[in-house]
């Protein structure tokens, strides 16, 4: 099959779907990222369903903060946008450009995962922990598994970048495992959506 | 044909017109960008200005959500491509399987009460 791909003129035009390989790990990763979907849903509905048990504990309302949510939603929005540049860069095979716009999406990824855990730390503080309370054990679940998301998502994206920094330019192999990277980067995104709708802006909103 | 699958190219197979055709989409792309930060504001705002009745904001705010993630996933994710018929039969048997998910989990854990 990866035969009949025409690599006489340069890189093809969709270099992640031009082989087999690439063709199945498209295939696959979807499948996956519906499966996620599901997952996700599942701690949702947790979530809303326990939210008002408090137990005495620290109620949402008095821990939330809505300027540290609204940068962190920026931060992670913005590295959605630089995620789908780098695949442009891809798509045209300006690899150096690629590896900046993954880099930069590795550096607002890191500034993101940073405020998260900021402020674990200080909800910590606040007297919630993990056990305090069916609110405090199903948002740090919901929220902290987000964020075990974001950590593989950037650990993925500097695996691929040290490996390849060496090959120096987009090939047929190394496409479609950046193009994977992006695609789940920018599910991360979609699932923070809801998060900071659903947990932060209905919890402070809804009282 | 695996020397092949390792090498990079030193130029790319893109037409005058496809380089185009992507150009004109990147910019589709910033503009979806810039309308998400647009509602993202505008559910910070909703929210925040404590102004607006519960009632209607948290229907608004999810109402936004629900745009931005059908924005997130034909635009940034390419669901709206041609060759997407697949991904876009995933991930709509996954928000099928989804929905009644999250809705039983509330009426449940709401009645069972913790």
């Amino acid at each position: 099959m990866s035969d009949s791909v025409d690599v006489s003129k340069g890189l093809p035009s969709n270099p992640e779907k031009a082989t087999l390989e690439g063709k199945n790990k498209f295939l696959g990763f979807w499948v996956f990222l519906g499966g996620e979907t599901i997952m996700f849903a599942t701690f949702f509905g947790t979530f809303l369903g326990l939210k008002e048990g408090t137990a005495a504990g620290p109620t949402a309302d008095e821990l939330f903060s809505l300027p540290l949510v609204f940068i962190m939603t920026m931060l992670l929005l913005t590295s959605s946008l630089t995620s789908v540049l780098a695949m442009f860069s891809m798509k045209k095979n300006n690899f150096k450009n690629m590896m900046i716009l993954t880099a930069i999406t590795v550096v607002l990824g890191l500034g993101f995962l940073g405020f998260e855990i900021y402020e674990f730390y200080e909800y910590l503080h606040h007297g919630l922990g993990y056990t305090t309370s069916a609110f405090a054990s199903s948002f740090y679940t919901l929220v902290g598994l987000h964020g075990a998301h974001v950590v593989f998502g950037l650990s993925w994206f500097i695996t691929l970048m040290i490996r390849y920094s060496r090959t120096g330019g987009i090939t047929l192999t190394n496409a479609p495992k950046f193009y994977l990277a992006s695609l789940y980067w920018h599910f991360i995104d979609v699932v923070w959506v809801f998060i900071f709708t659903v947990v932060y802006l209905m919890s402070i909103g809804g009282a | 044909m695996s020397d092949e699958l390792s090498k990079p190219f030193t130029e790319s197979s893109l037409s005058k017109e496809e380089l185009m055709k992507m150009n004109r989409e990147r910019r589709v792309q910033i503009i979806t960008f810039a309308f998400m930060i647009f509602l993202t504001v505008l559910a910070f705002i909703a929210v925040g200005m404590e102004m607006i009745e519960p009632s209607f904001a948290i229907p608004f705010i999810l109402l936004l959500a629900v745009v931005q993630f059908v924005l997130q996933l034909f635009y940034f994710m390419h669901l709206k491509d041609k060759d997407h018929q697949w991904p876009n039969a995933f991930m709509l048997t996954g928000i099928v399987v989804a929905t009644p998910a999250v809705i039983a989990l509330v009426l449940l854990l709401g009645v069972t009460k913790y």
